[in-house]
């Protein structure tokens, strides 16, 4: 009794000793559904690491932006891994705040990250982050409402498509909307949907000189189109509508098309939350022809600040976090369909993801689809599709964002919001010197 | 007749009363119904009925800490308020009962501080934080919601001190009184209510303060505040789990709110009436 008291208390003392040793890590996060999975998955990376503990640090999305943009600035040093974006990413990595992650370990197999998510997220040729999940935007729809419309959703819409058969599934009687499109304004609301459908009509943000381009008739097209669509098709109140609000209306069956994020897919097809689980379709986002598809390339993704003391450590937790064995981690556990999308090549060539994940290969098309670096038809100084990677767009684009918000309102006419656009990005840029 | 119009315009009122009470607190019941609702109810539209499950508190609870942040919460906005009333007692007292010209410029300005907005001084707080090491620290969150909130503690005071006749305590010193004795023997018995309510009012502001508790905390020192904004997702639907964190946040503040409301209506209308 007396021996078992002591080994009891030996093994108490050296376990206190141990996690006095630990080297703890903070990461910052977003919450969303496979970031809270992988929180409760950590034991797997203590297991195999057990020098390292992990503190989280979830945000919602706008405040964590705020709050690492601060600290990495500032060099506060509050954290060691951060959750950003591919916006973040070459600005980011441009000023020198991030480590070039070159020692994620001989088994990482950083080739096989889908080419286009780690365009977004290198710069000169190394990878300044790896992405824990990417993703872009396609067109989900209801395949009952549209064979009742008589019509067949090709895999390649047009814009023309889309819009003809929005008005003929809207049935206001029904409380069917023929499409839900984002409506909210901020830069990552209604502007990532809106520049990323000016592409597809041949408009930019910014010419070679970086003159704002919303006095050119491209832009015209593309606002007049997107206002005159969800007057005659879309929900009420639609200029308050993000995500998170025109998920509830589809998975509630009051949609007839949506176009957002590929991530979407995994919510609208989950008999658990979706009351149209079963008659959803998917398509890559349209085009009008020129060559450029109205849909965006995102990633969430692990970064690690220039100022942190444990890089090591770090590097260690951003490998396993994103490597091929986290996914099969979550496969084993929670299955397939869980998996975080969006990220590696090989992912996409599993039998067992794609059967478990019918909208997969329409992500990966739609992935593929988008390139960061000729995101328009004509040519243009900056990186991002639905995003210009400059620091000046977070406060430009959200100002735009809202005169776009108020002409869908109808509170102004989309002469006068473009007008708007123009006047405020002409300022701004010069303000900020690009503009000589 | 006089007696009919008389309860006529009493129970007007009662209703009207009731109307506005309940319309102000219909958020705060629509958020805890939400609660004990599941996801699939909670976006499914307005309803008044909750199933009653209690998966959403189960799943914040799995997925946070929810005594930590509590913890933190009760001592940042405990410590700021006593540290908030021990600087602000004597401060009104001086303004209250000796005042010069320059008393109401500096009400003035005390209060002008509150019209700055919080964003405007980030970066350069952040950074006195960070050179002095108190980011993520209690202490620090502490005085800095001790700072945020002394202008309107100074306020109160000063407006309950002024209700005190001042021949009260010139009676005292007349007896005898130090000035220390003048202060905690005569005037803070004397103001007690008014002392208590801005107690409790301070208490209920630092408490909800989300700015710069969720700006200058990461893990240690996070109170509420943060445990709330974790839930919220821009992408994806998490209604009913952010409303149990809302709901289990709240709890304690309205728990004491409701004990307390005597106090609180007492000090709040003192002086109102003469």
């Amino acid at each position: 009794m007396k021996l078992n008291t002591l080994f009891l208390g030996l093994c108490g003392a050296s376990a206190l000793a141990f996690a006095a040793h630990a080297e703890t890590i903070t990461i910052a996060t977003v919450n969303n559904g496979d970031m809270v999975r992988m929180q409760k998955l950590t034991d797997d990376f203590t297991a195999k690491n057990p020098d390292i503990q992990l503190e989280w640090v979830t945000l919602e999305e706008n405040v964590l932006r705020e709050r690492v943009t601060t600290d990495i600035a500032t060099k506060g040093g509050q954290y060691d891994v951060m959750t950003i974006g591919t916006y973040e990413v070459p600005i980011w990595a441009k000023q020198q705040w991030l480590l070039p992650l070159d020692n994620l370990g001989a088994d990482y197999d950083a080739a096989d990250i889908i080419p286009a998510i780690a365009g977004g997220l290198s710069a000169d040729g190394k990878l300044y982050a790896a992405p824990f999940y990417g993703e872009s935007s396609f067109v989900m729809y209801r395949k009952d409402l549209m064979e009742k419309a008589g019509l067949t959703m090709p895999d390649a819409p047009t814009w023309d498509f889309i819009a003809d058969a929005a008005r003929k599934m809207t049935d206001r009687a029904a409380d069917i909307n023929g499409i839900c499109l984002r409506g909210k304004a901020g830069w990552g609301e209604n502007m990532a949907f809106l520049t990323a459908m000016s592409n597809s009509f041949g408009a930019r943000w910014f010419d070679e000189k970086w003159q704002p381009q919303f006095d050119q008739p491209e832009w015209k097209k593309t606002l007049q189109f997107y206002v005159d669509l969800m007057k005659d098709a879309g929900p009420s109140g639609a200029s308050s509508n993000g995500f998170n609000e025109n998920l509830a209306l589809f998975q509630q069956g009051k949609c007839g098309m949506w176009i957002d994020a590929t991530v979407a897919a995994s919510f609208v097809s989950n008999p658990k939350d979706s009351t149209v689980a079963d008659k959803v379709g998917y398509a890559l986002a349209p085009d009008t022809g020129l060559g450029k598809r109205g849909n965006w390339l995102w990633a969430w993704s692990l970064g690690i600040p220039a100022g942190t003391q444990k890089a090591e450590a770090a590097q260690k937790f951003v490998s396993w976090a994103t490597g091929k064995g986290y996914l099969d981690l979550v496969a084993s556990k929670e299955g397939w369909a869980n998996v975080p999308p969006g990220t590696r090549t090989s992912l996409y060539n599993n039998p067992e993801y794609q059967k478990a994940a019918p909208f997969a290969k329409m992500t990966l098309d739609s992935i593929n689809s988008a390139d960061p670096t000729k995101p328009t038809v004509k040519p243009v100084p900056y990186v991002g599709v639905q995003f210009v990677a400059i620091p000046e767009f977070q406060g430009l684009g959200t100002t735009v964002g809202q005169l776009f918000s108020a002409a869908l309102a109808g509170q102004s006419s989309v002469d006068d919001a473009l007008a708007g656009a123009q006047t405020a990005a002409v300022r701004e840029m010069t303000r900020a010197g690009y503009i000589k | 007749m006089a007696r009919a119009v008389s309860t006529r315009r009493k129970i007007g009122f009662t209703v009207a009363a009731w109307v506005v009470a309940l319309l102000i607190f219909f958020p705060i019941l629509y958020t805890i119904i939400t609660s004990f609702k599941s996801e699939t109810e909670a976006i499914a539209g307005f309803s008044l009925v909750p199933s009653g499950t209690l998966e959403s508190y189960a799943e914040v609870q799995a997925q946070s800490n929810y005594f930590k942040f509590f913890l933190n919460s009760v001592v940042i906005a405990v410590g700021s308020t006593i540290l908030a009333l021990l600087i602000a007692i004597p401060a009104a007292w001086s303004m209250a009962f000796s005042p010069t010209k320059r008393t109401k410029d500096i009400l003035m300005w005390m209060l002008s501080t509150k019209m700055m907005p919080a964003v405007a001084v980030l970066v350069p707080i952040y950074l006195i934080f960070r050179d002095a090491n108190l980011l993520d620290t209690r202490i620090g969150l502490t005085v800095m919601l001790m700072l945020i909130n002394l202008p309107i503690v100074v306020w109160m005071l000063y407006t309950y001190f002024r209700e005190i006749p001042g021949e009260i305590l010139e009676a005292a010193r007349m007896d005898g009184a130090t000035l220390w004795g003048e202060i905690v023997h005569v005037l803070t018995p004397m103001a007690v209510p008014g002392i208590a309510s801005t107690m409790l009012l301070n208490i209920i502001l630092a408490w909800n303060e989300a700015f710069w508790t969720i700006r200058l905390t990461t893990t240690n020192a996070a109170p509420l505040t943060a445990f709330i904004a974790s839930f919220s997702s821009p992408q994806g639907l998490f209604w009913a789990k952010l409303s149990a964190a809302s709901t289990l946040a709240i709890a304690p503040i309205l728990i004491m709110g409701w004990f307390s409301q005597r106090q609180l209506v007492r000090g709040l209308t003192f002086g109102a009436v003469k």
